[in-house]
């Protein structure tokens, strides 16, 4: 097998605090080895080196929130499109959400998309498994099997599994199989007709607002789901400061809760939507500048544990509508690690912390061997310069569709190279 | 045919998408010369010339006559063509996209496009789509310029100005476009603005926008000049809005006794189509010596009129060929 060693390279590593230059030697589709003594007197013959010029080498992105659009929407996205975006954004491994189409409500459909990723050979892609069939909400799916067949955890993706019952039901069964339910937590009767956060922008705009509290409700509710069923429950992209306070209560009650959150709440509040951008449309809604600020405090103390892309294609067509018709969701593949490195670059965390929120901490959080930089395991990394300021420009992304909420943002961090299994599937300029 | 002299200030804004953003001299602006209209348009020769050669398009996606009506007989007293797209006779029936929409009409090189549509937002959307100039007749429960322009104008004449005056806005708030306009034009001309509705029809963070909320028309009504009433959408029934009609009007609706509280002078306002019986008693809307309502009417076409000949005069005919 061939083996790569990556000189002159700083290394990183979240979840041991390795921060270190060094060299790191990979052997075929694993790391062999790594660190500040590695060849330090030369690499020997037979081993491919690629000089790291001393940027950033770290464990690839997790990524454990992609809506796939294949199958069901090609128009909107395809594997293809979804890992070369992965690629393009640093992201090694990714978790798709089941509203494809046929929904992953059943083993076939998952492994389709186990084996047209495998095949593609970029981002290893995995799956979430629907809680209800046909994300209904009204019947459990096959909970169990599609565990066996590889499903990360379960989830109805987009919409809540609104029904008490079935969300106690689902949370119960789901532990017998060691199984964690992720929850899109917000109550459909307070959302119904809404497209922006609730208040004044709103009002001014003439568009119905959703309320913070059907967030803050649902998160209230299934809290105690969790606790009379005993179910792991984790809460997909809080977006207010009162639903995190409530899952901060909740951690300090010792309960096995989890939470995390996307960039645009925490680097875009409801001004972005200003006259009526349809990029700006998400769900849950952008919020007031205060939750903004909460979410980055949520960060800081640990109560919010991870942050995904919450990647959501849109053809053209679905944006360029009447705000109240535009669809909701933004693709993030791209400005995941350049979006979230502003909170390093702000001062509100360190940077081996910064990366631990979309490294080590969603491939723990779900189970994968991913996400370090460890003897033994994938060669899955990316090379990065941190600091390198660019512009994001939505037309020049991978990704088929361009609906980014942060197309003209300034950012800071560039991906260099990313490596799948020990090869390049992405290098900056190639 | 004939002229009426036009200042050599003109209109700073290529299109009307809204109230909001507008300062006050712009407003006056556009005031001013709707006012020249007025008696012109009460005498029997009154075809004026200033759109002659110019067309302007009125794309209604929401069913209404008296705005339609009211833009299609100023543009023609203005000398210019009319023509009246409505959506059950277009493409839009069959799929066709706004965009696609504004994109075809944009081909034809309108001179104006009169645009109402269901969503807010949408006439800005369409706006940017086209070369020519758009007004805004309605979008959605943002914005509806017009009407709030000829409420001003129905006020200046009757109360002399506008500026000190307290004006109280009733009713549906939340799902009003007229509501918002109101309030934008009356606090860029130095009104004191009220709002009167129960609870729920009063739309989150509104208190931001420079206005005083009440939930008690006798309250809210008090030493009023102007009482403003919306029309309460038979749609909103059975949303949970309010239990009935017969509660509503019991207390919201605007009868004699409630309206004792308002000034002896206070004007009464609608921008039409009245529910008699529901937001305002038969006796109240025809009492022609407090109610501005038809004098309302004949405001829209002077206004439309000022709209329609400030915006074409930004642009040189043929506009976009």
């Amino acid at each position: 097998m061939s083996r790569v060693a990556y000189i002159n390279a700083r290394l990183l590593d979240p979840a041991s605090g390795l921060d270190s230059p060094g060299t790191l030697l990979s052997d075929g589709e694993l790391i062999s080895d790594f660190g500040p003594e590695l060849f330090k007197d030369g690499v020997p013959d037979g081993i491919t080196v690629i000089d790291c010029q001393g940027f950033c080498l770290m464990p690839g992105l997790v990524d454990m929130r992609v809506q796939l659009r294949e199958p069901g929407h090609e128009y909107k996205g395809t594997l293809e499109s979804a890992g070369r975006a992965a690629s393009a954004g640093g992201v090694t491994s990714l978790v798709c959400l089941p509203n494809t189409n046929p929904v992953i409500d059943d083993m076939s459909v998952l492994e389709f998309v186990a084996r047209r990723a495998r095949k593609l050979g970029l981002a290893k892609v995995h799956s979430y498994g629907a809680v209800t069939k046909g994300l209904e909400g009204k019947e459990l799916a096959e909970i169990g099997l599609l565990a066996d067949s590889g499903a990360l955890a379960f989830t109805d993706g987009i919409k809540s599994v609104n029904d008490a019952r079935i969300m106690g039901r689902a949370l119960s069964y789901a532990s017998n199989f060691g199984q964690m339910i992720i929850q899109h937590a917000e109550e459909p009767s307070l959302t119904q007709g809404g497209v922006m956060n609730s208040g004044e922008t709103a009002t001014r705009l003439g568009l119905s607002g959703i309320p913070r509290q059907a967030e803050i409700i649902m998160v209230e509710r299934d809290i105690r789901l969790s606790e009379m069923t005993g179910g792991r429950l984790h809460f997909a992209h809080l977006s207010t400061s009162d639903a995190i306070d409530v899952v901060r209560k909740a951690k300090a009650r010792g309960l096995n809760i989890t939470c995390d959150t996307a960039p645009p709440y925490f680097s875009l509040s409801e001004i972005a939507v200003g006259d009526y951008r349809t990029f700006a449309k998400l769900s849950p809604p952008l919020r007031a500048d205060s939750d903004r600020l909460a979410v980055i405090e949520g960060l800081k103390d640990g109560t919010i544990d991870t942050i995904a892309s919450d990647h959501a294609p849109h053809d053209e067509d679905s944006k360029r509508l009447p705000f109240a018709k535009a669809a909701f969701g933004g693709v993030g593949l791209e400005t995941l690690l350049a979006v979230t490195l502003e909170l390093f670059h702000n001062n509100h965390l360190d940077l081996l912390p910064t990366l631990k929120l979309i490294t080590s901490a969603p491939a723990d959080l779900l189970g994968l061997d991913a996400g370090r930089l460890k003897k033994g395991a994938p060669a899955d990394l990316t090379l990065v310069d941190i600091n390198r300021g660019w512009k994001v420009v939505a037309d020049a992304m991978q990704s088929i569709s361009k609906n980014s909420p942060f197309d003209g943002r300034p950012v800071q961090g560039m991906v260099l190279r990313t490596i799948v299994d020990g090869r390049t599937v992405f290098q900056l300029g190639a | 045919m004939s002229e009426i002299a036009l200042d050599q200030t003109g209109f700073p804004h290529s299109h009307l998408l809204g109230i909001e953003g507008l300062t006050s001299d712009v407003i006056s602006l556009l005031l001013d010369r709707a006012e020249s209209f007025v008696e012109h348009n009460r005498q029997v020769d009154n075809t004026l010339s200033s759109l002659s050669g110019r067309t302007i398009v009125n794309l209604f996606f929401e069913d209404s006559t008296r705005t339609r009506t009211s833009f299609e007989l100023a543009a023609k007293q203005l000398g210019g063509n009319v023509i009246n797209m409505s959506v059950a006779t277009s493409s839009v029936k069959k799929g066709e996209t706004l965009i696609d929409t504004a994109m075809t009409l944009n081909a034809m090189h309108p001179d104006v496009l009169v645009v109402r549509h269901n969503d807010s937002g949408a006439v800005k959307l369409l706006s940017e789509k086209v070369n020519c100039a758009v007004i805004n007749a309605g979008d959605g429960r943002h914005e509806h310029p017009t009407q709030a322009l000829l409420d001003a104008l129905t006020i200046r004449r009757r109360k002399g100005c506008i500026s000190g005056l307290l004006v109280a806005i009733c009713g549906d708030i939340a799902h009003s476009r007229v509501a918002r306009s109101n309030i934008h034009l009356l606090n860029a001309m130095g009104a004191q603005v009220r709002l009167i509705a129960p609870k729920t029809l009063i739309p989150s963070g509104i208190a931001n926008m420079g206005v005083e909320v009440f939930n008690n028309m006798e309250e809210g009504l008090q030493d009023c000049d102007i009482v403003m009433m919306l029309r309460l959408q038979s749609e909103r029934m059975g949303s949970g809005f309010f239990p009935s009609i017969r509660e509503y009007f019991h207390f919201f609706g605007l009868d004699y006794e409630k309206l004792a509280n308002a000034k002896d002078d206070a004007l009464i306002m609608h921008p039409g189509p009245m529910n008699r019986g529901v937001e305002i008693a038969s006796e109240v809307a025809d009492d022609l010596g407090r109610s501005a309502i038809r004098e309302q009417v004949e405001m829209g076409v002077a206004v439309r009129m000022a709209c329609l000949e400030l915006l074409t005069a930004n642009s040189p005919k043929g506009n976009g060929s």
